[in-house]
This record gives structure tokens, sequence and C-alpha cells, in this order.
């Protein structure tokens, strides 16, 4: 059953649902950042609109950067506009930064203690049309590894704005991970939100599902529609994937004893991998993982590309029962 | 230049000729590090550290100082020496350097030692740090300036010309990039490995205002520092022909010795050189 406390709007498998992109969450937070704070200033690479901070620039033109086409640059620069006193949010698609500029993420930004907050749009294979090179699949799992990192996936538009309003009160680098697509904004103002903070949103006795980004609704459907084949299917949305939930990820484990982490990314090095080696040490517990499968992605709609990799209602669905037939059999 | 520069000229060739000797003793006992490029810009260092910069060794973090960025880092013994010797660390910690647990890394980590300004080692990162500083000191009027240090054989850096763009892009007139031009990098030649010429010509081509200069001529590098003041509307390019091992016979020219290992007798014989120097700049110095 879906948990009151988790105060998700009333209407969530209505499909007249609101629907707005994670990506445009950000655009709000960010403008409400920087009336916030005057210290807030934003870079971009040539992507402006796209990584929704026009806004932004309009309001503040000089807090805002424009780099060009130059990803590595978007990152270093940063580190020196941090280090001279200011918080930079630096913007582009998630496949160029943190993808292209990595070194200066890890060096620049990271190992410097840099307070920069990276903003990855268009991550996932919702990109769609453009194909396997614009589809940051791999972005959290080169990210998750880097030491001082706080790593944020958030699951609607509205978590967006608050997790980048949580940013402000994180002194050091931060990376949110944002999609193009519109998707249901299914949380509400009064969800909780915590960075370092899973919430349960759906209690359950048969499988957990941890999930993150655009696979948490999805995830809550697959949950309702396997109520009514008698399985009772806790989901729990994880969006901050570095520091883990650990209390909430073992509480699951315990609960259900069969895991399926759910991600729109690839099942290694992001959140299924963490919940993994979490759970490995503490509580060995059956698992799944929803996600790519080592493959690339490739041009499609989104609803084609989240069906053949596995991501949609009825993928997740088999999954789940798949964990619970393995924890049946013991 | 004025008779009374020469004095203050002979006072900082003296220091980089101490910092050379700080820098042959701290590699000798680290075992390993980079002696050819620490060498060569002694002579900048020193006129950084004792001449040029607004800065006070006491409080690193002065809002008002200026900012050195050391983007090749791996001449980093060369700029411990210069801060242990302005008095940011006793010298007795140059003993340290590269050894476990120091905050004299074998590269520069700020986290560790207050007065670095950034981390750095990995090339072509110097300058767009720099630059980000820069813009930060022109948005907000201040007066501060930015020198960044970087290598010529850094300049095969895609990311090093990016920045070049945008400093030219925002006319960082408080933007200084000294380039330690001595020719040769970890496997050769710079011309040879990756060629740069016409060096000068492609700053300019970049919207950069171009300084040639001898780096181990120290009343070159005074003027040219002093003359940087006056440049406005544009980022202001150093290029320091400097000679790698500079000071050490044996050392000079020799991309060998970017990095390796003294043998047994090589320090001594290289401290012993720069002691017999440091004799003949003080004999001339009691002539001024």
């Amino acid at each position: 059953m879906i948990r009151k406390e988790a105060k998700l709007v009333k209407n969530i498998l209505d499909p007249s649902i609101d629907k707005q992109a994670t990506r445009a969450g950000y655009g709000q937070g960010v403008v409400e950042a920087g009336q916030k704070n005057e210290n807030v200033v934003v870079l971009c690479a040539d992507l402006t609109d796209s990584t929704c901070n026009t806004k932004f620039k309009e309001l503040f033109p000089n807090r805002f950067i424009q780099v060009g086409v130059h990803e590595q640059l978007l990152a270093a620069l940063g580190a020196g506009v941090s280090l001279a006193g200011k918080i930079p949010f630096i913007a582009s698609f998630a496949m160029f930064c943190p993808g292209r500029a990595w070194e200066m993420v890890r060096t620049n930004i990271c190992l410097n203690e840099a307070n920069v907050k990276i903003i990855g749009t268009h991550a996932g294979v919702t990109v769609g049309e453009d194909g396997a090179t614009h589809q940051a699949i791999e972005d959290i799992a080169i990210m998750r590894p880097i030491p001082n990192i706080t790593i944020v996936v958030p699951c609607d538009a509205l978590e967006a704005r608050k997790a980048t309003l949580a940013f402000l009160n994180v002194d050091g680098p931060c990376y949110a991970r944002f999609a193009r697509n519109k998707t249901p904004v299914f949380t509400t103002e009064e969800t909780p939100f915590e960075i370092g903070k899973a919430t349960i949103l759906r209690a359950g006795k048969d499988v957990a599902i941890i999930a993150c980004g655009s696979l948490v609704y999805n995830s809550l459907v697959a949950a309702e529609e396997l109520s009514e084949e008698g399985l009772n299917v806790m989901v729990v949305n994880s969006p901050t994937i570095k520091p883990l939930d650990e209390e909430i990820t073992l509480l699951a484990a315990k609960e259900c004893g069969a895991v399926v982490s759910a991600e729109e990314h690839q099942v290694t090095g992001g959140l299924g991998g963490a919940v993994s080696e979490y759970l490995s040490k503490v509580y060995p517990t059956i698992m799944e993982f929803i996600g790519i499968q080592n493959k690339f992605g490739e041009s499609g709609t989104d609803k084609e590309l989240m069906a053949h990799f596995g991501m949609d209602i009825a993928s997740i669905k088999k999954k789940v029962k798949k964990a619970y037939d393995k924890k049946k059999r013991g | 230049m004025k008779q009374i520069d020469l004095k203050k000229i002979k006072e900082l060739e003296l220091i980089a000729n101490k910092l050379r000797q700080h820098v042959i003793e701290s590699l000798a006992n680290a075992g390993s590090g980079h002696q050819g490029g620490s060498l060569g810009m002694a002579d900048i260092f020193s006129a950084l550290y004792f001449q040029i910069l607004h800065h006070d060794p006491k409080n690193p973090e002065w809002e008002t100082r200026d900012r050195l960025i050391l983007s090749h880092g791996h001449i980093c013994p060369i700029r411990y020496a210069a801060m242990a010797e302005a008095g940011y660390f006793p010298l007795k910690e140059l003993k340290t350097l590269r050894k476990f647990g120091t905050r004299l890394q074998g590269h520069p980590e700020r986290k560790r030692l207050p007065g670095l300004e950034t981390t750095s080692g990995p090339l072509g990162a110097g300058l767009a740090q720099a630059a980000g500083m820069a813009y930060v000191g022109k948005m907000d009027g201040k007066q501060w300036r930015v020198y960044a240090l970087t290598s010529d054989g850094e300049h095969a850096a895609g990311l090093h010309w990016e920045a070049m763009l945008f400093a030219g892009k925002h006319k960082m007139d408080n933007l200084i990039c000294i380039v330690d031009r001595n020719h040769i990098q970890i496997d050769g030649r710079t011309e040879d490995i990756m060629p740069l010429e016409p060096l000068r010509e492609k700053y300019e081509a970049f919207n950069w205002r171009v300084i040639d200069i001898n780096g181990n001529n120290m009343g070159e590098v005074i003027e040219a520092f002093e003359k940087t003041k006056s440049i406005t509307q544009r980022p202001i390019c150093i290029i320091a022909q400097t000679v790698p091992g500079k000071g050490v016979s044996y050392m000079e020219n020799n991309h060998k010795w970017h990095s390796q290992p003294f043998k047994e007798g090589q320090s001594e014989l290289a401290l012993k050189e720069l002691r017999l120097t440091e004799e003949k700049l003080k004999a001339e110095y009691s002539k001024l």
C-alpha cells in the first residue's frame, strides 16, 4: 500500500497526472537558489536552454557564464570560480559533463573539495531519438567511486527542485542527474526529501524495489499492478546514491528478503551496485537488477527504449516476480 | 635599469640560488621528483614570491592576495622551496617532500598545504582554473591578479587552449600566463614531440598580449612583470625562455633531468656548483 506519510499525489495512477521534466524542476530550483544566495553562479557549455538555465540567465545576467562547447573548461573553470568564493552550478548534458570532463571533475573539483554543483541533464536512454552517443547511462558509475562527492538522482521535477536547493547546504562537490523528457510529478511539496535519505513510498513484505529517477514511478505502478496478482511489493525511493541511505536499504532487505534495484543506467556501478555492495557486507540478500544490461543505447522513442532495455512497467513486474521466486526457492 | 634596482636584482638572484639549493637537497632526500623544470623556474619563483606577488605567508588565505597557480605541478619542489623561504612553513619541512604523511605531496594538493590555491599536476588544467578565479576577480571588481605558471609541454592539452579562448573573450587583463619555455618534455624536445612554434603568434591570434623574455635573466623577469601592469583589455602571456636544470651544468638542457633519481655523488656535485655561484653572487652584490 502506498504510504500516507509519503504524501504522494492522490491521482497517481491517473493517466492525466501532471508531467514535467526533472531538468525543468532544476531550472526552477536554481533560480530560487540564486535568489537565496548571491554567490550562486551558473556556467553553461552552449546548452543554456536545454539545461533549463535560461530563466537564471535572464534574472542574473552577471552571474551567468557562457563557456561554449568546452566541457573540460566548464569543469576546470568551475573549480576556479568556486575556489575564488562562488557556488558554481556547471551544466551540460551528462554525457559531456561529467562524461567528457571526468578527470577535471575528479581532480580539479573533488580532490580540491571545491563547492561545485555538477548538473548533468539528458541522462538515460529516454533522450531517445538522439541515439547512443548522447545517452548517458554510465555517469553514476564514473562518479560514484570519487571521494567527497554527493550524488542525487531525483524521481520527479519537484524532487529535482528540492535537490537543487538542498545542494546549497552541502559545502562540497555534488552531482545531480536529470532527464530530458516529461515524466509524472507524483510527489508533493510535503513529500519528505533530504540528501542522504531514502523514503519508503509503498509498504510491502514480499519484495523491495529500491529505485531512483524515472524508475521510481514505474516501480510504483508495477507494485500496484502486482498487488492485484497477490504480491505485496515495497517501493523505496533512493534519490541519494552517495551517500547511500544504509538504514533504509537494510530495513528493506530485512523486511522483504529480496531486493530489486531499478535505475535508468547500466546495472553496474550505479544504485544497484551501491545497494548490493552494502548488503553483501551486512545482510546478503537475493537481488535482481533493473537497468541497462551491459549494452549501448540506440535511437527510438522513450517508450520503445524503456521496453527494449527492460525498464518499463511490464519488465519491472517480471523482474520482481523473478526475485520473489528466487526467495521462495530459498 | 636604474642603479637602485640592480641591488634588488642581485638579491633576487641570490634568493633564486638559495631556492635551487633547497630543490637539490629536498629532491636528493626524497629519492625521486623533478629537477629540470624546478631549477629552470627558480628565477621566476624568486621574482614572484620576493618581489611581485601581493601575499602574506602568515595569512595564506588573505582575501586580497594575488593568486599563483602552478599548472605543471610536477615542478612543485621549487614552489615549496620558495614558500618555505618566504615563511609559509619552516625550512626543515622541505625534508618531508614526497614522504608518507607530508604536506608537501609529490604533486601539490591544496587541502594539505595552505597557500597552494589549487591541486595540480595533471597537465593542461591550470590556466582554466586560473581563468575561473580571474573571472570572479573581474566580476567582483577586485584588484588582485592571477598568475598561472604553465609548461610548454602541457600546451598540447586541448583544455589549455579552451582557457586561452575564454580569457581572450573576456579581455582578462588580471590574468598573466607564464610559459616555462624550456623546450623539453619527458620524451624529448618539444619541437620533436609536438611543435609549438610559432607560439607567440598563437597567443596573439587568441587575443592575448605577449611578452618574450629570458626567464633566467632576473632583470628581464622583473621588467616583464612590471610591464604587465600597464596592459589593459587583454590577458597577458609571458613566454619565458628557460634553461632546464639551470645552475647545474651537468643537468642543463638535458631532458633526462626532467626527472630522474640522483646517483651517488650527483647531488653533492650540484650543491657544490650552486654554492660556488652563491659566493660569486655575494661578491658581486658587495660591489654594488
